[in-house]
């Protein structure tokens, strides 16, 4: 062989060796996502991690699309057969990994099984207690009795991962997290896990729905913001969530990456101490001296307040423009959403007059807390905040403390004012309107997160006609009459909705969620398939 | 000696059980595990049962004690979040960090002790200044800032260096290890080398101070006068003298680096035990942390009491008698 030979051959070989690689990196892709998966048993821990991930193993009978209206899964289609039973029809022909069918009884099972998750930390029941009764009529329609007529069925359905009951009957968490039962109907089969590091998968070649993208996901879980970011950079890794807002403007520079963004469900706000009557934890005259009454007690007070913020600062300074300004709970084109209801426009003026009728012409003083590592940058949009109401007249100090500390201490009536946020993954307005200002009532379980305890029977009485009304339309204009009442009479003090962001190889095109759930199969190879918007 | 053991193991069981209360208590003044593990879609119902499910609805002193019992049978119960046994989740994460510790512990120990020997036996060189003044700047600069600098140096800029995460592993004796394979020492490197600077400086202190020292001695002198030639001098007669000091530190090192290398696996997301401790504390998994420092403990005692040990048959002036 002459040397010219061997370098040919060389050559040969090495553009064939190229040629491959390039070809295996197209059919892999490697996820970084900042958010801790738990377990992979899709039933254990209610968190929307590991949600994510159970949606690319398992299937729902319901499912969000990227704007978080509603579509089939599983289920091809569901009606209300009376105001307490809903029937579901499953898709025909439908497998899972391991070749067993899906029919009726295994969604039986999955709802038997959903409230009896041993030392569950938060289990996935609150989506199946409606559920009285489950009826198998035929191998592929179900109904659900439940207690009450209860119109948000499908919503809740769109949450609970349907399981096998050959394969899953008796199976514990452990089992799923070592992957011997970790098998569904998803898109991606399980290949490895190692809790807190990665989750490996591969293409489920017989999937019902479009076929996935990759033939092998490497999904890590890289909690540092910064690590994240650098290990894109590196190429590393091909995707990214939870883009640090301080890195949107140089990644915004940067032809190496492409940054997405999407209107989020999550609104950050101010819950305000409706508890207290007679004076506040933490409000005090500008002498030091408690007050007689609570001022927060006054809606002009609570108007004044709201007034004094200017949104659009924070959205642009604090944000980085990863935040949409807002005067009620959810985004435009959400169920409920209240059209023509905006935010006060910052008038630091009238606000002062408004403080000045309620009786305070020279203010007061109040604390206000939050976290400081719950919600994107908010130490600092709690700083922002203090200084427009101390501009305002009122005095303000800030506290932001860890969520651990903070988040007990919030549940137990401790503040006067604090900033919040609450992420309402089931992308309709019942969600906020029963969790953060219904009133507190444990038997109904209306305000849960209600930690200021605001309470207006008037909101309660339209809120409980929604979800018993079963007719869309109906319901839809209840929800938007609830918030309408609790936003005028400023129950909390909507501050923004975060935006979504992510950042991926510019060879790669997503479809970004509004729920914030990151998954393999919204990620496409640019070409192949236009992002569905 | 016998007498002195059993005094020491004792002592030993009463420092843990009062870390075992400090944590317990500690974690409990923090806030509730259950505020953060819950989904907020939760009702006051679900809220209820899972307080009851993880056992928070007990008074603590009944939670400590029920603790206690399935500790002392070798259960120190499961984690909230992984629904795992805590112990188990420990262990499974030990050889990660291990293997970064002491590959940490390796690169000080090859970095530190030639540039320290340098420095130490040309004081007035422009290179011995530049070495010290270079230790100055692994003592004080901070762990997260230099990793993040790697990071963008060796692994963004160069694109030498994978940036983050643990390599390809190997089974040995039923463990994962990473260093025996090629991507996963590319992967060790970067980690290690992070968590070996301030070592890397600590040996050069060590070394030099030791070197200049015993330059001075007598017995050195001595072999001078004798005509040995001065890298004799210099391997024999100093090098064997200065490494007891360095060892000694470096062993001691060791124990810190493995317990708290919480830093460097959070930047470089290494799938370690301090990433772990991290985590939970995060989400106030008590039984994890409770375990990881209970055990953390445990090492420490047991170095310590190898050291106490080792000094006595090496040194006989110190005597361990129970008196």
């Amino acid at each position: 062989m002459t040397i010219r030979k061997k370098v040919a051959v060389l050559a040969a070989v090495s553009a064939l060796a190229l040629g491959m690689t390039q070809a295996a990196r197209a059919q892999n892709l490697t996820m970084a996502v900042g958010a801790q998966v738990t377990s992979l048993d899709p039933h254990y821990h209610a968190l929307s991690p590991n949600f994510a991930v159970a949606t690319m193993l398992f299937d729902t009978l319901t499912q969000f699309d990227a704007d978080a209206r509603l579509q089939p899964a599983l289920a091809e289609s569901w009606k209300v057969v009376e105001p307490t039973v809903w029937e579901f029809k499953l898709r025909e022909g439908v497998r899972f990994h391991n070749g067993n069918p899906l029919t009726a009884d295994d969604v039986a099972f999955t709802i038997s099984r959903v409230p009896n998750v041993p030392n569950s930390p938060s289990s996935y029941a609150i989506y199946t207690r409606a559920i009285e009764r489950v009826e198998v009529v035929d191998p592929t329609t179900v109904r659900f009795h439940t207690r009450t007529p209860y119109p948000l069925l499908p919503n809740d359905m769109s949450q609970v991962a349907i399981l096998d009951r050959e394969t899953h009957e008796g199976a514990g968490t452990e089992d799923f997290n070592s992957g011997k039962v970790a098998i569904g109907t998803g898109p991606y089969r399980y290949v490895n896990f190692r809790n807190g590091e990665r989750l490996e998968l591969e293409r489920n070649d017989a999937y019902w729905g479009p076929k996935p993208d990759w033939a092998h996901v490497n999904y890590r879980i890289v909690v540092n913001d910064s690590a994240r970011t650098a290990g894109l950079l590196a190429g590393d890794v091909d995707f990214i969530d939870q883009v640090p807002t301080s890195d949107i403007a140089g990644l915004r520079r940067d032809n190496r990456v492409r940054l997405v963004e999407k209107d989020g469900l999550r609104i950050i706000f101010l819950a305000l101490d409706h508890l207290h009557k007679d004076g506040s934890p933490f409000i005090t005259d500008n002498d030091g001296k408690p007050l007689s009454k609570n001022p927060l007690q006054d809606v002009r007070v609570r108007r004044a307040l709201s007034m004094a913020i200017d949104r659009p600062a924070i959205a642009s300074r604090v944000m980085e423009g990863a935040a949409q300004p807002s005067g009620q709970f959810l985004p435009k084109g959400a169920f409920g959403y209240v059209p023509g209801l905006e935010p006060p426009k910052a008038d630091p003026d009238a606000a002062r007059k408004l403080l000045a009728e309620a009786g305070y012409p020279d203010g007061f003083r109040i604390t206000l807390h939050g976290p400081n590592d719950r919600y994107i940058n908010d130490g600092r949009i709690v700083q922002a905040i203090g200084q427009f109401w101390t501009r305002m007249g009122v005095r303000t100090a800030v506290d932001a403390q860890p969520w651990t500390t903070f988040v007990s201490r919030a549940g137990k009536q401790e503040f006067s004012a604090f900033l919040v946020g609450w992420g309402t993954s089931s992308g309709e307005a019942s969600s906020p309107l029963r969790s953060l200002v219904a009133t507190y009532n444990r038997d109904k379980g209306y305000g849960t997160s209600n930690r200021g305890r605001y309470s207006n029977p008037e909101m309660d009485a339209k809120l409980e006609a929604a979800l018993r009304e079963m007719d869309d339309e109906k319901r839809e204009k209840l929800l938007q009459e609830a918030t309408r009442i609790a936003m005028e009479d400023v129950g909390i003090i909507p501050i923004h909705i975060q935006k979504n962001l992510w950042a991926m190889r510019p060879t790669l095109v997503h479809d970004s969620r509004a729920d914030e759930l990151t998954r393999a199969q919204d990620v496409h190879p640019a070409g192949n398939k236009p992002a569905a918007r | 000696m016998a007498v002195y053991l059993l005094r020491r193991l004792l002592q030993s069981a009463l420092v843990m059980l009062a870390m075992s209360i400090i944590v317990f208590i500690g974690v409990f003044a923090i806030g509730d595990p259950v505020e953060i593990l819950i989904s907020p879609e939760a009702d006051q119902i679900e809220r209820e049962r899972a307080i009851h499910a993880l056992g928070l609805d007990l008074p603590l002193w009944l939670q400590y004690l029920s603790f206690l019992k399935n500790a002392l049978q070798g259960d120190l119960g499961r984690s909230f979040v992984f629904n795992e046994p805590a112990l188990q989740l420990i262990l499974q994460r030990m050889p990660a960090t291990l293997e970064l510790a002491l590959g940490a512990t390796f690169l000080a120990l090859l970095i530190g002790l030639p540039l320290g020997l340098y420095a130490g036996l040309k004081p007035n060189s422009f290179g011995a200044k530049t070495i010290m003044a270079g230790s100055i700047l692994g003592f004080s600069l901070p762990t997260f800032w230099v990793g993040l600098m790697l990071i963008m140096v060796f692994a963004v800029q160069l694109g030498w260096l994978p940036s983050t995460g643990r390599g390809q592993t190997v089974e040995v004796l039923g463990l994962r290890w990473s260093f025996l394979t090629w991507d996963g020492l590319q992967h060790l490197a970067m980690p290690a080398l992070n968590l070996a600077l301030f070592k890397i400086s600590l040996v050069i202190r060590l070394t030099r101070a030791g070197v200049r020292e015993t330059m001075l001695m007598d017995y050195v002198k001595f072999a001078r006068a004798k005509g040995l030639s001065p890298r004799r001098v210099t391997y024999v007669h100093v090098f064997k003298n200065i490494l007891i000091p360095v060892v000694t530190v470096v062993g001691l090192e060791l124990g810190s680096t493995i317990a708290f290398s919480v830093v460097t696996e959070s930047v470089f997301a290494w799938p370690g035990m301090g990433k772990l401790i991290i985590d939970s504390i995060n989400v106030l998994d008590r039984p994890v942390i409770v375990a990881y420092l209970m055990m953390i403990v445990l090492m420490f005692i047991t170095i310590n009491l190898l050291v106490d040990l080792a000094y006595s048959a090496l040194d006989p002036r110190v005597r361990l008698e129970g008196k």
